[in-house]
């Protein structure tokens, strides 16, 4: 019913002149490449540094680095780690579904295990296992308030130093990560197990195959931060006299005096580790981001593929034009 | 000087339900028309109550819906018409009264004189006749298309895997989807997103289709690719009962509108009576809001 207005014309506006012929140039950013030049030339004054000062010992270094008695530290090192990472893991999950729990005992138990494990420091900790036989002289299992005994030992015999270490690194671990899985699992939206509920899917195939696959993506960069500080937290068993890395240098320099290339050493290995673990974390976190991103980002390998595909084998075909 | 805009002609019979005695407020819907020869899914509301806290978002709501019948549940936000739904699928535990589908009490079994919750096992069986769509899709976004309609058959009902992959694909075309069954609902828009949802929730073959404002979450744009799914499984037989706030699609599809607020069913019946000829004062003055004047011009 209403009637259309003109369209409105350009009454005072002056033609616009043809710009398609014009080549872009984008913009310049000098600022850029001074901060750039100021960085490199920091870094090869820290790379000349290392390189030409002897007192760094690099021949010590070598010549230490791949020792059978390091190796063998190394090795404990590794066996540690995987140990309590893995236990320390798995009970960090149970105590996450338990804090996750209906149940009021089950919740309070698992935020007082993490109150206690996260408010003391792992030294005490580690210190406490390894004299447990102090404050029990017997472990026992049996039947509560009857003299009914399966098995009994001494305390002594039971806990070495690997299992006050294996013990002392595993419930401190599981501490932590059972924040990091409860943190997780509270990431991953209520809808999701509403709606595989409503179509009959079981609780604990919910868990396994709806929820902890999405969570996993908020779990994973914590929980190799922590496998991470793990490894080199593994080195404070020391105070257990146990031969692992960190202990077996120390070890030698006390008897050589070559203390700097020694920490070198073991600094080097642990690189060597966090490394190997970065480039774990960097395929498993792609494996869990299936879905979550639109398009999954190309691997180094893939660029570097498609960087020789596209620039070095494209060449001959550039020549030619 | 009508408010509404009718597009259908009015009528002024009444509802074979009110004949039977039953309580004011409550609905018996009429037969299933002819041409659905459902023999299953039939559901029956009986006085449900509910209340989250001290508020009371269901105060005893009866309603019946045939086999193959279309329910449509309009009303203002917090009348508690989803509350209502999810309790058909006992998502939503209720405080008082019984649903039953087919005569079979959903969540609950008789021991005695009492009513006992069912172990979550047998609930979950339940759920399998049960299939819901939600407003919010729900899609699990680390499964693909395929994959999120496949999962209930395999985990759920233990069918095999090129089984379930044979019945997802026909289920993804039934919807329009079959060349996106690779992608991940991330890759898809909204509309497909909730039309995968529609084909998850076929893949149980449920004998009852509940929708939760399957387009409230939906670009305007959009709205219609999922409506006209509804509307072809409308007319397959499958029980549907429809939480929405599509006027225009309750007046198409529906067998029976119901109109809810403040946790009752104020009045239902065909979309005829409750759009064009509406008896409540409430119902009259909910319409008058969220129909377009437009329309009547």
């Amino acid at each position: 019913m209403s009637a259309i207005a003109p369209p409105a014309t350009a009454e005072t506006s002056p033609p616009t002149p043809d710009y398609s012929e014009y080549k872009l140039v984008p913009a310049r950013h000098p600022w850029r490449w001074v901060g750039t030049v100021l960085v490199a030339a920091g870094v090869a004054a820290i790379a000349w540094s290392l390189v030409t000062n002897p007192r760094w010992e690099w021949g010590v270094v070598a010549e230490w680095f791949t020792a059978q008695s390091v190796v063998n530290g190394l090795i404990e090192t590794l066996k540690l780690t995987a140990i309590s990472g893995v236990l320390g893991f798995v009970l960090g999950f149970i105590l996450a579904l338990m804090r996750l729990s209906a149940s009021p005992l089950l919740v309070s138990v698992s935020w007082t295990f993490s109150w206690i494990f996260r408010s003391t420091p792992l030294l005490v900790q580690l210190l406490l296992w390894y004299n447990l036989g102090y404050l029990y002289e017997k472990i026992s299992l049996g039947i509560p308030f009857t003299d009914v005994r399966f098995f009994e030992a001494q305390t002594t015999t039971l806990i070495s130093q690997f299992a006050a270490a294996v013990l002392g690194l595993t419930l401190n671990q599981a501490a932590y990560s059972a924040e990091i899985i409860r943190g997780g699992i509270l990431s991953v939206d209520q809808g999701q197990l509403e709606a595989a509920s409503a179509l009959g899917i079981p609780a604990w195939k919910r868990s396994t195959r709806i929820v902890l696959p999405q969570a996993m993506r908020a779990i994973l960069p914590n929980a190799f931060n922590e496998i991470i500080g793990l490894v080199k937290g593994t080195s404070i068993v020391y105070v257990l006299a146990y031969s692992e890395l960190f202990y077996t240098v120390q070890v030698i320099y006390n008897r050589t005096q070559q203390v700097l290339p020694l920490l070198l050493v073991a600094t080097l290995w642990y690189v060597v580790i966090t490394s190997v673990l970065s480039v774990f974390q960097y395929y498993i976190e792609r494996h869990f981001s299936k879905g979550a991103l639109r398009t999954l980002p190309l691997t180094p390998l893939q660029k570097a593929r498609k960087f020789f595909t596209t620039h070095v084998a494209a060449t001959p075909t550039k020549d030619a034009r | 000087m009508s408010i509404i805009a009718a597009r259908k002609e009015s009528t002024t019979t009444p509802q074979a339900g009110e004949s039977a005695g039953v309580p004011a407020g409550t609905t018996a819907a009429r037969p299933a028309p002819a041409d659905k020869k459902a023999t299953r899914g039939q559901v029956d509301i009986t006085n449900v109550r509910k209340s989250f806290g001290a508020t009371e978002v269901l105060k005893g709501v009866s309603l019946s819906v045939p086999p193959g019948g279309v329910a449509v549940i309009v009303g203002p936000s917090g009348s508690g018409k989803s509350t209502l739904l999810r309790t058909i699928n006992h998502l939503e535990k209720v405080d008082g009264g019984y649903i039953t589908i087919d005569g079979e009490l959903v969540g609950y079994e008789v021991r005695g004189n009492k009513l006992h919750e069912l172990r979550e096992k047998d609930i979950l069986k339940q759920r399998t006749h049960i299939g819901m769509v939600f407003q919010s899709f729900n899609l699990f976004p680390h499964l693909t298309a395929l994959e999120n309609v496949i999962e209930a058959p395999i985990v759920a009902q233990k069918r095999s895997k090129a089984e379930a992959r044979k019945r997802g694909l026909e289920l993804l075309d039934r919807v329009g989807l079959k060349d996106r069954a690779d992608a991940y609902p991330r890759q898809l828009s909204g509309g497909q997103q909730q039309r995968v949802a529609i084909a998850r929730a076929l893949a149980l073959d449920p004998k009852i289709l509940l929708f939760d404002e399957p387009t409230s979450a939906l670009d305007p744009e959009l709205v219609n690719e999922v409506l006209d799914v509804i509307r072809e499984l409308a007319k397959s037989g499958t029980t549907l009962i429809v939480v929405t706030h599509e006027m225009g699609f309750a007046r198409d599809v529906a067998d029976t509108v119901v109109f809810m607020d403040q946790g009752q069913i104020v009045e239902s019946g065909t979309p005829q009576e409750i759009f064009a000829n509406p008896r409540e004062e409430r119902t009259r003055s909910f319409f008058s809001k969220v129909i377009e004047p437009a329309f009547n011009i």
